[in-house]
């Protein structure tokens, strides 16, 4: 899932500092998931805003919706009949659900409420790491299931470099290195001719360094 | 026992601390409360293992986010003692009670009094 992180409110403040209406939107999705920018949250900051500008002398009107998701068309269009009531529109989705939000309603400003990070897994509540950097051509068939390119600070192909120690990585001693850990589950998969086997250059034009990306399936269009 | 505590503290029974959300004592503080607390069972001691000690931590941030918004974290307090300890419960009312109106009411309750 995409993992976001709290915006620190006081940020949000100055967003929305001269709004009279303002709406708090959330996402049942992802953000939700990662504590983020759920309902629960949304009503948080709504109220946290609330008590701001109340404790300012400020009257402001402040709304809560939490939409299903905000990255698909027919959810963002359940506040079309709403969303020119208000000055300011802070989205809790990641920067996907934020942005598709403005393009979608020109005439409010919208503004984003989360700090979008990564592709990650929840380890533990209130922990989450990153797994993926969708690089759109996955190698995890060769690697034994675990990232070079999301879990090596070098994202080296054929590793692991020389300053893997004992195990964890240089940049950080709670780091894993990514190598040890494709190293140790091929020995436990009975694999490892496969890490002798050199990894060729990987073609980059799928990650970001070809631009925007975009999939087209015109199996499943209408 | 019958035992005296101030009146100006409302009573709200939770089955467990753990049952506590940020957004409770949120809207407590927008509607007006001049203070909040919340007296849990003793750490270690909860009957569902560890709902007070997420009460504890519910109530942290309650604080920062009061801290943040002018109103003041020093009015939200978890207090821990036994199920049976009625005279610590007297104490605890007392203190906050004292505390609170050192204090003198929530700021946005007066704001939202002079706006009406």
């Amino acid at each position: 899932m995409i993992v976001a992180d709290k915006k620190p409110v006081e940020e949000i403040i100055d967003y929305v500092t001269d709004c009279k209406n303002i709406l708090v939107l959330g996402c049942n999705e992802c953000v939700t998931v990662c504590e983020a920018g759920g309902k629960k949250e949304v009503e948080v900051l709504a109220s946290t805003l609330r008590m701001c500008f109340l404790n300012q002398g400020t009257e402001v009107s402040i709304d809560e919706i939490t939409l299903e998701r905000q990255c698909d068309h027919e959810y963002l269009e359940e506040i079309r009949d709403v969303a020119d009531r208000y000055d300011a529109i802070i989205s809790l989705a990641c920067g996907v659900g934020v942005q598709f939000m403005a393009e979608k309603y020109h005439s409010v400003p919208i503004y984003p409420g989360v700090n979008t990070c990564f592709l990650g897994a929840t380890e533990k509540r209130g922990l989450w790491t990153e797994r993926c950097q969708a690089c759109g051509n996955c190698m995890l068939a060769i690697t034994g299931g675990i990232c070079p390119v999301s879990r090596c600070a070098k994202r080296i192909l054929n590793g692991p470099c020389g300053g893997s120690s004992n195990g964890k990585c240089e940049i950080n001693k709670d780091l894993d290195c990514a190598w040890q850990l494709i190293i140790d589950r091929l020995k436990a998969l009975d694999r490892l001719e496969d890490y002798e086997k050199i990894c060729s250059i990987k073609d980059w034009s799928t990650d970001r360094a070809g631009g925007p990306r975009k999939v087209v399936r015109e199996d499943v269009q209408s | 026992m019958r035992l005296q505590y101030p009146a100006n503290v409302k009573i709200i029974r939770l089955p467990c601390t753990g049952k506590i959300d940020l957004i409770h004592i949120l809207r407590a503080f927008e509607k007006g409360a001049d203070g909040v607390y919340v007296v849990g069972c003793l750490e270690g001691g909860c009957h569902y293992i560890g709902g007070n000690l997420r009460a504890r931590k519910r109530v942290e941030q309650a604080r920062k986010i009061l801290d943040l918004t002018g109103i003041g974290g020093e009015r939200v307090q978890m207090y821990n003692l036994s199920a049976s300890d009625g005279p610590l419960f007297v104490q605890y009312a007392i203190e906050m009670n004292e505390k609170i109106l050192e204090l003198g009411p929530n700021p946005i309750k007066l704001k939202k009094d002079a706006a009406a």
